[in-house]
């Protein structure tokens, strides 16, 4: 019988419970997760379920995210019909009522917002529009302050046995964050009208922001893969209203960003989007502070 | 926790010192932790009042941003009873089809017919199955979900309506209704969704194309890292198979476990294995006799079936939008004890006149695997091949020799089907895709049936969320 304690032994580990944390938290992106271990510190344990490599639209209800989701006693989404494709798959096959829609175990950030974008007409003939509005919030600083407030809140509530710590690293997180925002207002000053191409319509917020201006997307509609068509006539439009940089996110192909950005002889940008995507965005500060100094290497 | 930590220095510097501590030496010690917990007091009240003045600030913002949101979904269309309606989506689907073989002569020659509509589709132009979804929660403790198809044939067909619990605890979900069963892996998917136009030869042989039951399903989702689900149904029993048993009770059985899980970050992967029992009671099948005339057969007696299933999935960093490759299978193994009755006596000139009954034991397997690729945002090419083993079949009717013979059973003749199958598809958006297959199906004995056909399948509305 050697062989089964050798696979018991295998097995075992895999099939282990996970850590018992105070709160189980399970973030749909990484800046909601890196959000929530500022805010949850010790007390929660957190399981991002996608990458700054992944295009948070197209994301399967893979088996490991439906275990995650299993033993959550949070889940924080961006919400706006951002996650439609997946995450009501992953709430009512994980078997979980806490993270249920309407459930306060289910936290949209979008709820905490107001949104940009929102379409005057719902038509499908538009591309793949979202009809609460541009989901993408989290590049601009005052809505990660917001959702700080509200989520500290909720985890607050969920754990009441902790409220005082998660005031209280609320706290201290708005604070820094108040700081480093002013910072970067004074930093991406020369930002200010410069002209940029960019992939899909995720850093709406980013520009609105830093009074920036979007000249193009890559993308023929939101959602569509771009075309050569397209393409080219983006090119001859850019003739006309010259932009400084094609802008992507990490998680987009590179290769139409590259192809314009040899034509139109205007730097390709690439931009870690959400935590994780460029080595420096290891957390919510080094995600914009590499987001602004990749910003200004165009900006002269 | 500042306090916490102090404690733990006043700990640590008492007993660092030197174990006869001078007076002097303490009054310092004492006089350091004085200052420190002050300047610790001090900082707190000072964090507390600025984060208090931030909190506030957000407080406001949020304010403001819930009167502008009631304000903006005014226009939406937030109000009156319409606000309530479910999610509903359209399948439109469509096919052009060119067989070599006359598709009305379809059979699977060797295996009982499951009674399915799973032969190709008509020749020329020819429109699929338009699938009608509604979908939403019921309330807090229900979610409800509704199908139906269009057919071709004007007629409406519930696909699936069933109930489903949202708030059982311990991972456990509740299913009632109509429902696709949770056996095997491509049963449950849509066939919308399905990676080719038709079904692998096990689910048309085994399962008339898929099992779909009206019973309960229970399941139970494991709280580890690792995915584990346990299930199990109970359903009438109605389809192939089964058959309506008209007796009170559940009419078949089905457990299956599916375990699943990321390896690297790159691939993801699902295994499962899954097993059904049921008891046909005079479970029909129409076939010809020697002299070509129509037959009636029917099987009364246990079929149970087990299922391996497999999936692999490789989309570099998990990101399926550029590229990503899919390899699926899934073998079947399928046994039936009981006995047949050969009735011809419904003809104007039978050669019998009378029923005969026998045993009949058949122990039979299939499988299947596909892999599809998309290499190129859009474009994707796939590759199928499936068969079916004749195995064993024992026909009490034709072993005894005293009536009907082997040539009077022709469906049942030895025979294990093949098909190669390819497909190109292209997706121009999440909604709609055009697909290209071309099939050499070699499900009728001695012939090859080659196939084209032009597919398209179209979605409309509600954005669904597609399974794993």
């Amino acid at each position: 019988m050697n062989w089964l304690k050798y696979l018991l032994a295998a097995l075992l580990p895999a099939f282990a419970v996970p850590a018992v944390a105070a709160l189980n938290i399970f973030a749909c992106e990484p800046e909601w997760g890196a959000l929530a271990k500022e805010l949850g510190g010790d007390q929660a344990s957190i399981y991002v379920a996608t990458t700054a490599l992944q295009d948070p639209h197209r994301i399967e209800a893979r088996p490991s995210l439906i275990a995650w989701a299993r033993t959550a006693d949070l889940v924080v989404c961006t919400g706006a019909e951002l996650e439609i494709g997946w995450m009501p798959l992953v709430q009512t096959q994980s078997g979980n009522p806490k993270i249920q829609a309407g459930q306060p175990g289910y936290f949209e950030a979008t709820r905490q917002l107001t949104l940009i974008e929102i379409p005057q007409r719902l038509d499908r003939a538009l591309g793949d529009v979202h009809a609460a509005g541009n989901p993408h919030v989290h590049l601009d600083p005052s809505n990660i302050a917001r959702v700080a407030a509200a989520l500290a809140e909720r985890m607050a509530q969920l754990d009441p046995g902790d409220t005082a710590q998660y005031r209280a690293r609320a706290r201290v997180f708005l604070e820094r964050w108040q700081l480093a925002s002013a910072r970067w207002g004074k930093e991406g000053a020369p930002l200010k009208g410069l002209p940029i191409v960019v992939y899909h319509r995720d850093l709406s917020y980013l520009l609105r922001w830093l009074g920036m201006r979007e000249v193009g997307a890559l993308e023929p509609k939101p959602g569509l893969p771009p075309t050569a068509s397209h393409l080219s006539e983006l090119l001859a439009n850019l003739g006309r209203d010259p932009a400084k940089a094609v802008v992507r996110s990490a998680y987009a192909d590179p290769r139409a960003a590259q192809w314009l950005s040899e034509r139109a002889k205007i730097p390709a940008l690439m931009l870690p989007f959400t935590v994780g995507g460029s080595d420096r965005a290891k957390d919510l500060f080094g995600l914009f502070d590499d987001t602004l100094a990749r910003l200004l290497t165009v900006a002269k | 926790m500042f306090r916490r930590n102090l404690a733990a220095t006043a700990v640590a510097l008492a007993f660092a010192g030197p174990a006869p501590a001078q007076d002097a030496d303490l009054a310092k010690i004492r006089e350091e932790i004085k200052q420190n917990r002050e300047a610790y007091e001090q900082r707190i009240r000072a964090l507390d009042k600025r984060l208090g003045e931030a909190e506030a600030r957000a407080g406001k913002a949020e304010q403001s941003t819930t009167k502008t949101e009631t304000a903006a979904a005014g226009p939406a269309g937030r109000a009156g009873d319409n606000a309530f309606n479910p999610a509903i989506s359209l399948i439109l689907q469509g096919t052009y089809a060119n067989t070599s073989q006359d598709p009305n002569t379809f059979q699977i020659t060797g295996f009982v017919p499951s009674g399915g509509e799973v032969g190709p589709p008509k020749r020329s132009f020819g429109l699929g199955e338009t699938e009608l979804t509604f979908s939403a929660n019921i309330d807090p403790y229900f979610r409800g979900v509704a199908i139906a198809a269009l057919t071709p044939e004007n007629e409406v067909e519930v696909e699936e309506a069933y109930f489903q619990t949202l708030a059982l605890p311990l991972g456990l979900g509740l299913k009632g209704g109509r429902f696709l069963s949770g056996i095997g892996y491509q049963n449950e998917i849509h066939q919308h969704a399905w990676d080719f136009q038709d079904a692998p030869l096990p689910y048309k042989a085994f399962l008339g194309g898929a099992l779909r039951q009206d019973g309960v399903q229970f399941r139970w989702v494991a709280p580890t890292p690792v995915f584990f689900e346990l299930g199990a149904e109970l359903s009438s029993g109605d389809q192939f198979p089964g058959s309506d048993q008209n007796k009170n009770g559940a009419g078949a059985g089905t457990i299956f476990g599916h375990v699943g899980g990321d390896v690297g970050s790159s691939y993801a992967w699902r295994a499962g294995l899954s097993y059904l029992r049921t008891s046909p009671k005079d479970r029909a099948y129409e076939d010809v006799d020697s002299l070509g005339s129509a037959v009636t057969n029917t099987f009364t007696g246990k079929a149970r079936m087990w299922i391996v299933d497999a999936i692999l999935k490789w989309a570099p960093n998990h990101n399926p939008t550029s590229t990503n490759f899919k390899l699926q299978g899934e073998y079947f193994r399928f046994k039936q004890d009981g006995n047949l009755t050969y009735d011809d006596s419904g003809q104007a000139a039978p050669q019998f006149g009378a029923p005969f009954t026998d045993t009949f034991n058949t122990e039979q397997s299939g499988w299947y695997a596909q892999g599809v690729w998309q290499f190129m945002p859009r474009w994707r090419v796939g590759y199928r091949y499936d068969t079916l083993r004749y195995g064993t079949v024992s026909n009490g009717i034709v072993n005894n020799g005293l009536g009907p013979t082997a040539a009077d059973f022709p469906v049942l003749a030895t025979h294990s089907p093949t098909r190669n199958t390819a497909m190109l598809d292209w997706s121009p958006s999440e909604f709609s895709r055009l697909r290209l297959q071309f099939a050499s199906d070699k499900s009728r004995i001695g012939v090859t049936d080659n196939q084209v056909f032009l597919q398209y399948i179209h979605s409309l509305g509600a954005h669904g969320a597609h399974k794993f």
